[in-house]
C-alpha cells in the first residue's frame, strides 16, 4: 500500500469527481475536433485558423487543455500508485514511484505552457 | 483479475505483505472486462505520451500558411500516418472504454453479463472506429 500522498486533490473523492468532469469536457472537445475533420474534409489554412482564433474555441481550448492536465496526473498517479510498489517491483518502489511522477508532472507543465502559447499566439 | 483489484482488496483486508500472494500474470485468467480495463490504462499512457505529436502538429498547422502546408506534406509520410492512426486509435479506446466506465458510474450495465456485454461492446466499437479511422486517414 502506498502511504504517500500525492494526489491531486489529497482526497480520493475530489479526484474522483475530477476525473469524470475532465473526462466529459474532453470527451465534447475531441468529438468536436474530430467532427470538423469529417464536415470540412478539405478545410484550407484560413478556415482551420477561424476555427481555433475564435473567442469560444480560445476558452474551450484553454478548458480542455486545463481538463487534460488534471486528467492525466490522476491517471498517471493511479498507475504509479498501482504497479510502482513495493509489492510489484520490490524495496526501491517510492523511487521509481517518485521518478516517474516527477516526470509525469514535468510534461504535464510542457503540455499546460506549450499548449496555453499555442491557443493565444493566434492572430 | 487485474492486479490493482487484488491490491484493493489485500488493501482494504489489511493483509500483511508476507503472506503469499499469486500475482503470476501467467496463471491468472484475464476475462474481456478486465483486458478492457487494462488496456484503457496503456490507452491512457499511450496518449498522455502521445498529446506531444498532437501539439506539435497544431502548433505548426496554426503558425502560417506555410506551417499548414508542411503538416500536409508532414501527413503524407507513410511513418507519419501511422504514428497519427496509432494516437487515433488509442484515443478512440479510451474514448469509448471511458464512456462505458462513465455510463457505469451512472449505474448502467453494472452486473455481470452486462460487464461482458460492455467489454465485448467496447472492444466491437473500437476496432470498427479504428479501422473508420485508418480509412479516413489513407
Amino acid at each position: 500500500m502506498v502511504t504517500n500522498v500525492t494526489n491531486l486533490s489529497r482526497a480520493g473523492l475530489y479526484d474522483w469527481v475530477v476525473q469524470r468532469l475532465s473526462a466529459v469536457i474532453l470527451l465534447i472537445y475531441a468529438l468536436g475536433i474530430l467532427s470538423s475533420f469529417v464536415l470540412y474534409p478539405d478545410m484550407g489554412y484560413e478556415q482551420w485558423k477561424a476555427i481555433f482564433s475564435s473567442s469560444f474555441m480560445r476558452i474551450f481550448s484553454l478548458i480542455a487543455l486545463l481538463a487534460l492536465c488534471g486528467h492525466a496526473w490522476i491517471g498517471m498517479w493511479t498507475i504509479s500508485t498501482d504497479y510502482l510498489t513495493n509489492r510489484q517491483i520490490g524495496s526501491s518502489a517510492t523511487f521509481f514511484r517518485l521518478a516517474f511522477q516527477a516526470f509525469c508532472v514535468l510534461l504535464i507543465l510542457i503540455y499546460l505552457i506549450w499548449g496555453i502559447r499555442i491557443f493565444w499566439s493566434i492572430e | 483479475m487485474p492486479i490493482w483489484h487484488i491490491n484493493c482488496v489485500m488493501d482494504w483486508l489489511n493483509v500483511k505483505d508476507n503472506r503469499p500472494t499469486n500475482i503470476n500474470i501467467n496463471t491468472i485468467k484475464f476475462p474481456l472486462p478486465a483486458i478492457s480495463s487494462i488496456l484503457h490504462r496503456i490507452s491512457g499512457v499511450f496518449i498522455f505520451v502521445g498529446i506531444a505529436f498532437l501539439l506539435y502538429i497544431l502548433e505548426l498547422s496554426l503558425q502560417s500558411e506555410s506551417g499548414f502546408t508542411s503538416v500536409l506534406v508532414l501527413l503524407d509520410h507513410f511513418l507519419v500516418k501511422f504514428l497519427a492512426w496509432a494516437i487515433l486509435a488509442g484515443l478512440l479506446f479510451h474514448l469509448i472504454a471511458g464512456f462505458k466506465h462513465l455510463l457505469m458510474d451512472l449505474g448502467i450495465g453494472e452486473s455481470f453479463e452486462a460487464g461482458l456485454l460492455g467489454a465485448r461492446l467496447v472492444f466491437g466499437v473500437s476496432i470498427i472506429a479504428t479501422l473508420v479511422a485508418g480509412i479516413w486517414i489513407w
